[in-house]
C-alpha cells in the first residue's frame, strides 16, 4: 500500500470515531445528565418557566435532532452560545486560545528539553547510582498531588517570597510574562517526572539494540553512540509521544489556569463545569475529541514516515 | 521420595523470588500492606472510630498533645489522615477491580474472537479514549451525583482503556499458539480457552496494571475533590488537601502536609512495586 492510500484510509477512519465521540458527549449531555433548566432556573421555579426555558435552549426537541445538531456543531464548529455569558462560544475559544498557549507553549518546549537531556544523562549512566536515585527522583515527583505543587508554588512562591504575581493575567506580551512564570514552572515539574521515565525505557530499548553493538565494534565512543545512533533512532518513539500532547497546548490545563486566573480555555471550561454551562462544556469536549483523533492520525503517518520498517496493512 | 524430587520454579515462583530479593521492594510491599492494614483497622471501627470528636482548639498547631495539628472545627489532623486512608484504600481496590473487570473483558473478547466484535470494540475503545479524561471524570461524577459513587465510577469507567489495548494485543499474539490449539482438539471451548489457557498466560500484565491503576486512583481523588465532586462527610486525603487552598494563606500548613505525606509513601511504594513487578514478571525486559 502506497503512502497516500495508507493517509486516505486513516483519515476515513476518523468519520466513525468523530460520530463516536459526539455520541458518547450527546449520551452524557443530552440523554443522562440531569436537567440543566432546574440548576438555571433554582428550585422555585414554576412548571411553565422550566418548560419555557427547556424550549428556547432547543431541549424539546426529537433527541435525534439533538444529536444531529452535535455533530453538525463539531464539523462546523459552531457551537451556538453559552448559557450563562451569552457569548459566542467560538468567540470564547478564540479569546481563550492565546492565554492558554503563553502558559502552555514555553513548558511543553522547556520540560522537552529538561527530559531529553536528562533521560540522555541516566541512559548514558544506566544502572548506576545516580540512574537509580535519578529516577526514584522523578517516581517521587510524579507521587506528589498536582494540586500540591499549586498550592505550595502559590503560597510560598509567589505569596511568600513575592518571586511571581499571585494570579491574574495581562494581555499582550511582555505584560503577560510575570503571571505565566510559575504556571510554567509547575507545568514542567509536572511533566518532568513521567517524561524522563517513558524517555529512559525508550533509550534503554534502543541501547540494547544489535546496531549499537556494531557501532561499539567499530570502536565509536560511547558519547557518539549515544547521540548519533541512540538518541537519532529513541526519537521516533519519543516525537510520535510528544505529538499527542499538541492538542492540549491550546487547551490548556484546568487547575492551572483556574488557580492562577488565567482567562485560557482550561479556565473557561471549569466555570463552565461549576455553572452546567452545558453548551461550553460540549464545545470543549467535541473540540478536544477531535483534537486527539486528528492528531493521532498524524502520529501514525509520522511513524510510518519516519520508520520505514513499520508495515502498512 | 517425594522430597528429592526437583520441582522447577514457575513464573510467579521466579517472580515471587526477584521481587523479595530486592530490599526497596519489600520496603514498599511492607508499606502497602501496612496502608491496608490500617484501612481495615478503620473501616471495622476498631481505631480512630472519633475522628469527627472535638479535641481541642481550632487550628492548634502540631505540638507534643496534639500530633500533627488540628483542622478548623478543632478535629485532629492525625486522626483525620489516618481515617481518610480508608477512602484512598477503597478507591484504589475499587476503581482497580473495576478497570481489571472492564478491560480484561473487553480485551479478551476483541483479541479472541477478532472480526466484526473486535472493530466494534476498537471503535469504542478509540472513541472513549479521544474524549479527554477530565471530561469523561466529570461528566460521570455530574450523572452520579457527589460522593464516593462517583469516585468510583468516574475512576473505574473511564480508566480500562489501557488494560484493553494491552490485553487485546496480547490475546492476538496468543490465540493461536500451540498451548491453545492442543486446547483446541481436545474440545476446549471458547470460554474455556479464554479463562482457563490464555489469561493466566498473560495475566502478569493485569497484576502491573492494578498496581498502578491503585496509585493513580488514589491520586485522582484529589482532583475529584477539587472539582467538589468528590468524597462528603468523611475525610479524604483530596478534601484535606483542598482544604488548604484557605488555610494556606493564613500560615496552617498541617493538613496539607500530613494528607500529601501520607499519600506520598503510599503512591511511592505503589510505583516502585509496579515497576519492580514489570521487571519480574515480563521476561522481555530481564537484565534492563
Amino acid at each position: 500500500m502506497s503512502l497516500s492510500a495508507y493517509v486516505i484510509r486513516r483519515l476515513f477512519y476518523v468519520i466513525p470515531v468523530i460520530l463516536g465521540v459526539c455520541f458518547l458527549i450527546f449520551i452524557i449531555f443530552n440523554v443522562v445528565s440531569p436537567d440543566p433548566t432546574i440548576s438555571m432556573l433554582g428550585k422555585h421555579a414554576t412548571k411553565a418557566q422550566v418548560l419555557e426555558l427547556r424550549e428556547a435552549l432547543g431541549l424539546n426537541r426529537p433527541l435525534y435532532m439533538q444529536y444531529v445538531d452535535t455533530v453538525k456543531s463539531a464539523l462546523t464548529f459552531d457551537f451556538g452560545r453559552s448559557w450563562s455569558t451569552k457569548q459566542e462560544i467560538s468567540e470564547m475559544i478564540k479569546q481563550g486560545a492565546i492565554p492558554s498557549i503563553t502558559v502552555t507553549f514555553p513548558a511543553f518546549f522547556l520540560s522537552f528539553i529538561i527530559s531529553v537531556a536528562l533521560s540522555l544523562f541516566v541512559a548514558f549512566y544506566r544502572g548506576g547510582m545516580l540512574d537509580k536515585s535519578i529516577v526514584f527522583v522523578c517516581v517521587a515527583l510524579m507521587s506528589i498531588s498536582s494540586l500540591v505543587y499549586i498550592l505550595v508554588g502559590q503560597w510560598f512562591f509567589a505569596f511568600k517570597l513575592g518571586l511571581f504575581e499571585i494570579s491574574g493575567y495581562e494581555e499582550g506580551f511582555p505584560y503577560f510574562i510575570p503571571y505565566v512564570m510559575l504556571p510554567i514552572v509547575i507545568t514542567v515539574i509536572l511533566g518532568v517526572g513521567p517524561d524522563v521515565r517513558f524517555y529512559r525505557t525508550v533509550m534503554l530499548d534502543e541501547i540494547y539494540q544489535d546496531y549499537v553493538r556494531t557501532a561499539r565494534s567499530k570502536g565509536l565512543g560511547e558519547k557518539t553512540i549515544m547521540f548519533k545512533h541512540v538518541l537519532k533512532n529513541a526519537m521516533v518513539s519519543i516525537i510520535t509521544y510528544v505529538v499527542l500532547r499538541i492538542p492540549f497546548l491550546i487547551l490548556g490545563s484546568l487547575l492551572i489556569e483556574s488557580f492562577f486566573g488565567i482567562p485560557g480555555l482550561g479556565g473557561i471550561t471549569l466555570k463552565a463545569v461549576n455553572s452546567s454551562d452545558f453548551p461550553v462544556i460540549k464545545a470543549m469536549a467535541v473540540l478536544s475529541g477531535i483534537a486527539t483523533i486528528i492528531f493521532n492520525v498524524i502520529t501514525d503517518v509520522l511513524y510510518v514516515v519516519v520508520d520505514p520498517r513499520v508495515k502498512l496493512e | 521420595m517425594a522430597s528429592n524430587q526437583q520441582t522447577s520454579k514457575s513464573l510467579w515462583g521466579h517472580a515471587w523470588d526477584s521481587l523479595v530479593s530486592d530490599k526497596l521492594t519489600v520496603v514498599c510491599m511492607s508499606i502497602v500492606f501496612f496502608y491496608a492494614l490500617v484501612a481495615l483497622l478503620s473501616a471495622t471501627g476498631l481505631i480512630v472510630s472519633d475522628w469527627s470528636k472535638e479535641v481541642g482548639p481550632s487550628y492548634a498547631p502540631p505540638s507534643s498533645e496534639y500530633l500533627f495539628g488540628l483542622d478548623i472545627f478543632g478535629r485532629s489532623v492525625f486522626a483525620k489522615t489516618v481515617k481518610a486512608t480508608e477512602i484512598a484504600m477503597s478507591v484504589g481496590l475499587v476503581t482497580g477491580i473495576l478497570t481489571v473487570i472492564i478491560g480484561v473483558t473487553l480485551g479478551s473478547i476483541s483479541g479472541y474472537y477478532g472480526g466484526k466484535i473486535d472493530e466494534f470494540l476498537v471503535w469504542f475503545y478509540t472513541t472513549v479514549s479521544s474524549v479527554p479524561y477530565i471530561m469523561l471524570l466529570i461528566s460521570i461524577a455530574f450523572i452520579v451525583g457527589k460522593g464516593i459513587l462517583a469516585v468510583y465510577l468516574s475512576l473505574g469507567l473511564t480508566s480500562w482503556t489501557g488494560l484493553f489495548r494491552l490485553i487485546r494485543g496480547e490475546f492476538i499474539r496468543h490465540k493461536d499458539r500451540e498451548y491453545v490449539q492442543a486446547a483446541t482438539a481436545i474440545g476446549g471451548g471458547d470460554f474455556r480457552k479464554i479463562f482457563k489457557h490464555i489469561l493466566p498466560n498473560v495475566f502478569h500484565i493485569v497484576i502491573i496494571n492494578f498496581s498502578l491503576q491503585f496509585q493513580f486512583a488514589i491520586k485522582s481523588e484529589v482532583i475529584l475533590s477539587y472539582l467538589g465532586l468528590g468524597v462528603q462527610g468523611v475525610p479524604s486525603w483530596g478534601t484535606m488537601i483542598n482544604d488548604a487552598k484557605l488555610e494556606l494563606a493564613r500560615g496552617n500548613w498541617w493538613q496539607l502536609a500530613a494528607a500529601t505525606a501520607a499519600m506520598l509513601v503510599v503512591v511511592l511504594a505503589f510505583n516502585i512495586l509496579g515497576d519492580a513487578l514489570r521487571d519480574a514478571l515480563d521476561p522481555k525486559l530481564k537484565g534492563k
